[in-house]
């Protein structure tokens, strides 16, 4: 916001800091910080991996117990290959990826068409994609299920097909937003002398403003993922058939019948993928783009 | 709504490049087309037919739906505001309104100072700043299913559950947690902050930095203490994201729908039942086929209320990054 007025310091004057008392007490809170940190954030993180290699009864009885009396590294082989965790994965991720993909199109290609070709009704038409962001996502649960169960001109029902998942993630007006605020921010001399250079529309959108534009395809495309790891309630309406089912439809129902300690494994199966994008691209996660996934949340659900 | 155009210098200025010249001379449409008018069609084609299936098309269908008696069977019908009527008459809408209500009073009593405390000490951390941030930030990545899944098993009632353990140490409980109609929804609100705190906590992480801390400079000067310059500088200063954290949290917990869908299913004795989980339940577990005039009528009626939110919000939000 105010860049130029950062500074090294903070609340404490730098001062103070030089004085031993300001200096323990800062101390002594921030380990006390670190500690409550680590018990609440990684805490529950840490008992689930253990708990995946424990068996059932030591979880029963002494949840809270260090270590386990024995490690049953069974639980992840059997969650993975009996329950079938592997196929739940698997959906999970083509589902990611196909919504990674239409969204990716439709926000580089509208964004592209907006910010730069800018045709006469460019204003118009971002004024009604922005507007959906204001109509929260549930009023649309309703109509968008009737529209898979018999969508236009197709004849035949989306029901339990991948594209009930992948379509409806593209019309999100937030990605659009980014890219066109992007775009419209990339320096127009280089579109013009690539158009003097003899570039077509098609050859500047693909051979140089894609290019351009890696950090903001690399923000949405880690978002529309995890987005896509999270959501449970659109997937669970659209694929009632538990063999297209991803991991958060699947997981609640195969409670019932699973085995405490396997349960618990697939649990944490279920989680080592997004873990493992944040640890990756920590960065992006906490920089200003969590602003935006807290706007993304206005979907709610 | 323009937001494009809110942009300052350089990208306007370059309005008129050859193609726009051409396309201002009203022509017929075969120019039109040789001018270049169509690529922009072409490449607004995906938007265009994803954003009127799944978005405008359907807005509009919630907004007819919500007139009409639907079966999927026979023809729908209008009914006026008969679906209004019934949605309003029905005795649990006005559980399902106080439970959201409570929920959200709770998530602001729980979730709104714990962020701000955090992030106001966590700024002032000189080393290994990342590791405090990227502690936080953890449950947020954790998928949401997986996280209530655990947080059920550490809920369990029983003296060897996670929390009548922990509990026990202190000397107190055991709690039956989900299944006390008292302690259920705080119960399902303390798992939706865990979830939810770490974001919140950046956004104020990266608002703290923007404080302008020559004010703080000047403070001192004047022998101002830590909480008064807490008080008098960092707080005033944080107005704007605090205002629109505040909206968003309002917005989001009005639509909580995971926590008493998957810990309660709405109960012990209807006391977790929320409004999102009435919709779902109009819409998609009625055994006499879906009352989806009911639930596009209440979602509507919540919609209005969030989009009043909403408008707020990004009122706050422009005036607040353009300032």
């Amino acid at each position: 916001m105010r860049p130029a007025q950062r500074t090294d310091r903070g609340l404490i004057a730098p001062t103070d800091w030089k004085r031993p008392g300001v200096r323990w007490t800062t101390r002594l809170t921030h380990t006390a910080l670190l500690g409550a940190l680590v018990a609440v954030g990684l805490g529950p993180m840490l008992w689930l991996a253990k708990a995946a290699v424990t068996p059932t009864q030591d979880t029963l009885r002494r949840p809270l117990a260090l270590w386990p009396n024995g490690i049953d590294l069974a639980n992840l082989a059997e969650a993975w290959t009996r329950i079938e965790i592997d196929k739940y994965f698997l959906n999970t991720v083509i589902i990611a990826a196909g919504a990674w993909a239409v969204q990716l199109l439709v926000a580089t290609t509208g964004g592209y068409a907006l910010a730069v070709l800018r045709p006469r009704y460019g204003k118009a038409l971002s004024g009604i994609v922005l507007a959906t962001l204001f109509v929260p996502s549930v009023v649309l649960l309703v109509p968008l299920y009737l529209t898979v169960l018999d969508p236009p001109l197709l004849g035949t029902s989306l029901l339990n097909t991948f594209w009930a998942v992948w379509l409806p993630a593209g019309a999100n007006a937030f990605n659009v937003l980014l890219m066109q605020r992007f775009f419209a921010n990339l320096p127009r001399e280089v579109f013009e002398a690539a158009r003097v250079d003899g570039a077509g529309p098609y050859r500047l959108f693909w051979s140089i403003v894609l290019p351009m534009s890696r950090p903001i395809v690399g923000v949405v495309s880690v978002f529309a993922v995890i987005l896509s790891w999270k959501d449970f309630l659109w997937p669970m309406l659209v694929l009632p058939d538990p063999d297209l089912q991803p991991l958060s439809v699947r997981l609640p129902a195969l409670q019932r019948f699973v085995e405490l300690d396997v349960f618990l494994a697939a649990l944490a199966i279920s989680t080592l993928i997004p873990i493992a994008l944040f640890l990756l691209f920590q960065r992006m996660f906490l920089s200003g783009a969590g602003l935006g996934g807290a706007i993304k949340g206005l979907g709610g659900g | 709504m323009t937001t494009t155009d809110t942009r300052p210098a350089g990208v306007t200025g370059a309005r008129t490049g050859p193609r726009d010249a051409a396309r201002r001379g009203r022509r017929g449409p075969a120019s039109w087309f040789r001018g270049g008018g169509h690529h922009s069609l072409v490449f607004l084609l995906p938007l265009l037919i994803v954003f009127a299936v799944f978005s405008w098309i359907p807005i509009g269908r919630a907004v007819l739906m919500s007139f009409q008696a639907t079966n999927l069977v026979t023809d729908p019908t209008f009914v006026g505001l008969d679906n209004f009527q019934a949605v309003l008459a029905d005795p649990l809408l006005w559980t399902a309104v106080k439970n959201t209500c409570y929920f959200a009073l709770l998530a602001l009593l729980f979730g709104y100072p714990v962020p701000l405390v955090a992030a106001l000490l966590m700024s002032e951390v000189r080393r290994a700043r990342g590791l405090f941030s990227a502690l936080a930030y953890l449950p947020v990545v954790v998928p949401p299913v997986v996280a209530v899944l655990l947080w059920k098993f550490f809920y369990d009632a029983g003296p060897d559950g996670v929390f009548n353990t922990l509990l026990g140490h202190i000397g107190l409980g055991p709690l039956a947690w989900l299944q006390d109609a008292d302690i259920a929804m705080p119960a399902l609100v303390l798992e939706a902050t865990w979830a939810a705190a770490g974001g919140t906590i950046i956004i104020y992480l990266a608002a703290l930095t923007g404080v302008d801390s020559s004010l703080y400079e000047a403070a001192e000067i004047d022998g101002a203490g830590i909480w008064h310059k807490i008080w008098h500088i960092t707080l005033p200063q944080l107005r704007g994201v605090l205002l629109i954290t505040f909206i968003l949290q309002i917005i989001g917990t009005a639509q909580v729908f995971l926590e008493p869908f998957l810990f309660t299913d709405g109960g012990p004795a209807n006391s977790t039942v929320t409004v999102l989980l009435l919709i779902y339940r109009y819409a998609f577990t009625n055994s006499l086929g879906g009352d989806y005039g009911g639930a596009t009528a209440l979602s509507l009626m919540l919609a209005v209320v969030l989009a009043l939110f909403s408008a707020l919000y990004f009122r706050l939000t422009r005036s607040w990054s353009s300032s």
